[in-house]
């Protein structure tokens, strides 16, 4: 699993890299009330806009961590987008993305970074 | 990770306005997380001018996030965050701190009817043990203030926002001294005790408590200390708001927070409380620049000081202000249901369709309401309309208008 300074992880499942955001992120977020996700299907860039996540207290945006185009989208956080905050890492999962070049993941965080930008 | 909100974020938010936001706040493309850090942050620089009040360590101890707001630190929200701190207090009972807020004795022969000339309220009429909600208004018939006023006997006891008591205070001794008396209360906290279990948890203090009814005050020891308890609030729910001495505060409150049904909350809850019980937040719902008919808040203006009343008049705005009680206001205060399910917050500008090009007004609070389960609003809004639309990232997203309270009140008024 690699990190994003904005919080984000982005664990690789097969060809495709999975994005949800931390767990210090949504404790930190408060309880969210509302996720927008992108269309299945939309090509994006890395540091578009592609997410907009309103919890209790504000709203906040995630970007594409990489170029690539969005395969899948989890639709069920329309309905309960508390599982963002409840289990971030597994089920709290946003969407999923083919990246144009995968190698671009390694330049992000590992997790001992990640840990050492938190604390 | 980015905050989106820009607008309005460091704007002092009273009573438990979106504070947490304010501490959010910082540009659009800062990290979000350092944005918290810097200002909540660990006691540093941006913290360091800010007041704190008696029960500032009870917060620490109790795992609070504190924040920015009207000069003092605060919780913004404790361990358990807003969203079950709201229920909570909705279920069973919240403690408050709001020792921020200013409280203020006015003494001397004549005091209430001095007091009505700063005032579009009753307070000559006020009984012993009584206190009723009121406006300080301008000359233009805006509103610098919404306060509680106490007849405590043989003086009256105010009770003023936190960010406009210096303001409020001024106003007072310029137009009230030298012949009464005005004195700051700066020994004193305040707490509130708010939920359908207030009244069971604090009878076990003092029994007295349980034959109060809504806007009642009186000054009664709890647990062997001088308190001046009022049984009113802030969040829609019974309850009742207890000034103490500062040296007992937190000793009482941490009596309360031993009583199973008692969890303390944090000016995020108070603020979602609030907003779906219909309450106005002074420098947002209101403001210097909207008169008491457009706030929605004609109803805290009694016949006596209306057109044909014994005492009609004689307040600053009096022209304007009687003039929209019998012909009605340009602009309104309404209640606002977003359609959809993401939240339409303060500053989003409303339109009376979806291609209309000129606003018809502005989301003035706006969220998340955890017990109706759905996003909640007020705005100021001109002209008659069933549903306007918001200007939310780009696109217009409408918003049916609704009566309100959200939920409705749990007050004892018998």
């Amino acid at each position: 699993m690699k990190y994003t300074e904005e919080h984000e992880w982005l664990r690789p499942e097969g060809d495709l890299i999975v994005v949800g955001i931390t767990a210090h992120a949504t404790e930190q977020l408060g309880d969210i009330v509302f996720i927008e996700l992108p269309e299945p299907g939309s090509v994006v860039s890395k540091g578009d806009e592609i997410v907009v996540i309103e919890s209790v207290k504000a709203a906040s945006d995630i970007t594409a961590p990489l170029d690539g185009e969005i395969v899948e989208v989890n639709k069920a956080l329309a309905d309960t987008p508390a599982t963002a905050n409840e289990d971030p890492t597994g089920d709290g999962w946003f969407f999923k993305l083919r990246a144009t070049d995968a190698a671009q993941v390694d330049a992000y965080l590992d997790e001992d970074a990640y840990t050492a930008l938190i604390s | 990770m980015r905050g989106r909100r820009r607008d309005s974020d460091l704007r002092q938010k009273d009573r438990g306005g979106i504070t947490c936001v304010a501490i959010h706040a910082h540009r659009r493309g800062a990290n979000l997380i350092q944005a918290f850090r810097l200002a909540i942050g660990t006691r540093g620089q941006f913290v360091s001018d800010l007041l704190q009040t008696p029960l500032h360590p009870l917060h620490l101890s109790l795992g609070a996030r504190m924040v920015a707001f009207a000069g003092y630190e605060m919780p913004v929200q404790y361990t358990d965050g807003v969203m079950k701190e709201h229920l909570h207090t909705r279920r069973a009972a919240g403690l408050f701190d709001v020792s921020h807020m200013g409280q203020v004795w006015i003494r001397g022969g004549g005091a209430a009817a001095a007091l009505e000339a700063l005032m579009p309220m009753d307070v000559q009429g006020l009984p012993v043990g009584r206190q009723r909600y009121g406006l300080f208004t301008n000359d233009q018939g805006g509103i610098e203030d919404d306060l509680m006023v106490a007849n405590c006997g043989d003086h009256l006891y105010l009770v003023v926002n936190a960010a406009c008591k210096v303001k409020d205070i001024a106003h007072l001794r310029a137009a009230l001294e030298p012949d009464l008396t005005v004195t700051e209360v700066t020994d004193r906290a305040l707490l509130a005790l708010q939920g359908p279990q207030a009244e069971a948890v604090l009878k076990d203090l003092n029994p007295a408590v349980e034959t109060m009814r809504f806007m009642d005050v009186t000054d009664i020891p709890l647990a062997g200390v001088a308190c001046r308890i009022s049984r009113s609030g802030y969040t829609g729910e019974d309850g009742f708001e207890i000034s103490v001495p500062s040296a007992a505060a937190e000793a009482l409150a941490r009596r309360l927070l031993d009583h199973p049904g008692v969890a303390p909350i944090g000016l995020g809850a108070r603020d979602s409380l609030r907003l779906e019980a219909g309450l106005c937040l002074y420098g947002h719902d209101m403001d210097d620049a909207t008169s008491p008919v457009e706030a929605g808040l004609a109803w805290a203006i009694p016949k006596v000081r209306r057109t044909g009343g014994a005492r009609a008049g004689g307040f600053p705005g009096a022209e304007r202000i009687l003039t929209e009680l019998t012909g009605g206001s340009e602009r309104l205060r309404v209640g606002l249901k977003p359609q959809g399910r993401a939240p339409m917050r303060e500053g989003i500008q409303l339109f009376a369709s979806d291609i209309a090009e000129a606003p018809v007004g502005r989301v003035t609070s706006g969220g998340f309401g955890p017990s109706v389960g759905h996003p909640i609003a007020m705005g100021l809004i001109q002209g008659h309309h069933t549903t306007v639309y918001g200007e939310l990232r780009g696109t217009r997203q409408p918003l049916d208008i609704v009566p309100l309270p959200f939920t409705p009140a749990n007050f004892k008024r018998q």
